[in-house]
């Protein structure tokens, strides 16, 4: 034995450690236990080390390493410097973007919701001149605009297109010192004109000093001008004082707050009620449409006659058919229908055989001048304002004459729409391009009437 | 006269040589556990850092060296078996695996140390390239033979790691001399 294991002591002991270690896996594999008392032994050996080591190379490879990141400090201040400033740039951008989006949106929900025709454009740029108060917008006879439309966003109105080319338009602000239009107050119903100031207010004109209006009172477009369509907001009265003849009424407009970027062209106007109440929100809040209209529109086929001026247009056309006569056709001095046999019209002459009680129902609420639209072309002027006692003194007799009707509210001031070849040649004719003209205080409504046949 | 002087001489350098046994025995017992715990730290602690140096098998390394030099094939096997049992237990492989991976190399290493001059660099080489080769080998054999663990063994991935392990042995193995001396 001795012999063996001096001659083979080397592979002896290999084989005993080799067997013993054989041993140990088999019975970790077998029982499925570890041997905790060795790993625990090489674990505290090793971890202090380990530990002492990571704190070591904290407070010296790390110190080292901050030195050489500080070394780069500057350069990435500077780096980071610039990109904070292409981010604020961008931040900038995109809160612009954002803030167009917002209006593109207003702009959007109102052009939706209003009941007149709009079509959304975009201002490109202001037109020459020192006094001037013009803007080019990007939206031009193309895309139908013609002059004398309405512009407006949902704030209020912006100003009225004055030229119109294929690819653009010019538009005249209402804060150019040339500017008219016809507003109305929101609580006293006076009416009056507005006037551009050549700055930030406006001046409502030829309200008496014997009208009553308040300071902050709100201001909507009359629709006496005929560019604009009643009902839309103007304005607050910002300073209300008396002045030699007619009242100081300065407003700040609405639609001109913050400098308007994108806007609505109004290519076919509808007439809106006025609200009795405050408006609570100038933006996004749609006026309600008049009682008068939504009774109409639930009687009749959506899409027809609206307003009285609709349904006289219509009784004008259908007696037109009867005689063969087309509206709009014709030279001045050719001969014209027979106004006589209009229905609406031979209803409330027998009574009366007058030719201007039977035109009353067709006049303007403010005696405004009757002209033709032949489908309501925007592009015609407007016409003089006339005196507003004339319309309600004239149609007190035909009210008499009439079928009984319910009492309606004051009216709605339609676009009258008749053939200028059937309008007596010595009507006063229309105001191309002119703004709005101070009412004339004697002009007679009765002589501007085509004369109807003695016959009837 | 003066021949047999030279002689006597040489004989007398020849007898006062020390052996290579003895030589090995000039390493202090502190050195022996120092040595292969900073190589087992190194292979734990490194790699955290400096990822490609996980293909170092230091501790392995360190046995050969210490076999290679010892010429103890007895001492050789415990001393692997140690540095083999101390990676076991800071693995998640069973306790025995290493030990016995590294106490045929200790064994091996200290035979072959018997009958050959390691001293030569390019025999150095050699072995610690043949060493690694046959430990990661052995290992993957244990590891599907007694654990049945089915595990892929990329031979021309191995052949390389042996060829860098076996050039960093050539210094390594040069600075443990000089710190073998200086002890």
């Amino acid at each position: 034995m001795d012999f063996f294991l001096s001659r083979y002591r080397n592979i002896s002991v290999l084989l005993i450690v080799i067997v013993a270690q054989l041993l140990l896996i088999a019975y970790q594999v077998k029982s499925n236990r570890d041997v905790p008392l060795v790993r625990v032994w090489a674990v505290t050996a090793v971890t202090p080390v380990e530990q002492a080591l990571e704190v070591v190379r904290t407070y010296t490879w790390g110190f080292v390493e901050d030195y050489f990141v500080l070394l780069g400090v500057k350069s990435e201040n500077d780096r980071l410097k610039r990109e904070n400033g292409q981010l604020k740039m961008e931040n900038h951008y995109l809160t612009a973007e954002l803030s167009t989006a917002d209006r593109a949106k207003a702009l959007s929900v109102f052009q939706s919701q209003s009941q007149s025709k709009t079509v959304a454009a975009r201002i490109i740029g202001n037109g020459t001149g020192a006094s001037s108060k013009v803007v080019f917008v990007d939206r031009g006879s193309a895309s139908g605009v013609e002059s004398g439309m309405a512009v407006v966003t949902p704030e209020g109105i912006v100003g009225k297109v004055v030229d119109a080319y294929p690819t653009a338009s010019l538009v005249m602000l209402i804060t150019d010192p040339t500017f008219a239009a016809g507003v109305v107050s929101q609580k006293n119903h006076v009416r009056g004109t507005l006037k551009g100031q050549g700055h930030g207010e406006c001046l409502v004109d030829y309200v008496q000093n014997e009208e009553r209006v308040d300071p902050g009172e709100m201001f909507f477009t009359s629709g006496d001008d005929r560019i604009f369509p009643k009902g839309f907001p103007v304005g607050a009265a910002s300073a209300v004082r008396n002045g030699k003849t007619f009242k100081e009424i300065f407003i700040a407009p609405n639609g001109m707050q913050g400098g308007p970027e994108e806007v609505l062209i109004v290519l076919e106007g509808v007439h809106q009620q006025i609200p009795d109440g405050e408006i609570a929100s100038p933006g996004y809040k749609i006026l309600q449409p008049p009682n008068e209209t939504e009774a109409a529109t639930s009687a009749e086929p959506p899409g027809t006659l609206v307003t009285d001026a609709d349904r006289l247009k219509a009784q004008y056309r259908q007696s037109g058919q009867e005689q063969n006569h087309v509206f709009g056709e014709g030279t001045p001095g050719s001969k014209p229908p027979d106004f006589s046999k209009v229905p609406g019209i031979r209803a409330a002459t027998p009574g009366t055989g007058s030719p201007q009680t039977a035109n009353t129902p067709a006049r303007p609420a403010q005696g405004q001048t009757p002209v033709s639209t032949g489908g309501a072309p925007p592009q015609q002027k407007p016409a003089p304002p006339q005196p507003k006692p004339a319309a309600p003194s004239q149609a007190a007799p035909a009210q008499t004459t009439d079928a009984p009707k319910p009492p309606r509210p004051r009216p709605t001031a339609p676009i009258l729409v008749t053939d200028p070849t059937d309008a007596d040649p010595d009507a006063v004719p229309l105001n191309a391009g002119k703004p709005v003209a101070p009412p004339a205080p004697a002009q007679k409504p009765a002589t501007q009437r085509p004369q109807p046949p003695p016959n009837q | 006269m003066t021949e047999y002087t030279e002689r006597a001489d040489y004989s007398e350098r020849l007898l006062d040589r020390p052996t290579r046994k003895e030589a090995a025995g000039r390493i202090r017992i502190v050195w022996l556990i120092v040595i292969p715990l900073i190589a087992i730290l190194s292979q734990v602690y490194v790699p955290r850092f400096v990822w490609f140096l996980s293909y170092l098998e230091l501790p392995l390394l360190i046995t050969v060296h210490f076999a290679l030099h010892r010429r103890s094939p007895v001492a050789a096997v415990f001393y692997g078996m140690s540095i083999g049992l101390v990676q076991d237990s800071l693995s998640h492989q069973p306790i025995g695996m290493f030990g016995i991976v590294k106490t045929l190399v200790g064994y091996f290493a200290a035979s072959v140390s018997m009958r050959f001059d390691v001293d030569n660099p390019v025999v150095t080489f050699i072995l610690s390239f043949f060493f690694y080769f046959f430990h990661q080998f052995f290992y993957w054999v244990l590891t599907r033979a007694l654990l049945g663990e089915v595990v892929n063994f990329d031979a021309q991935q191995t052949l390389v790691y042996g060829l860098l392990n076996a050039a960093v042995a050539l210094p390594l193995f040069r600075i443990l001399d000089k710190l073998k001396v200086a002890a």
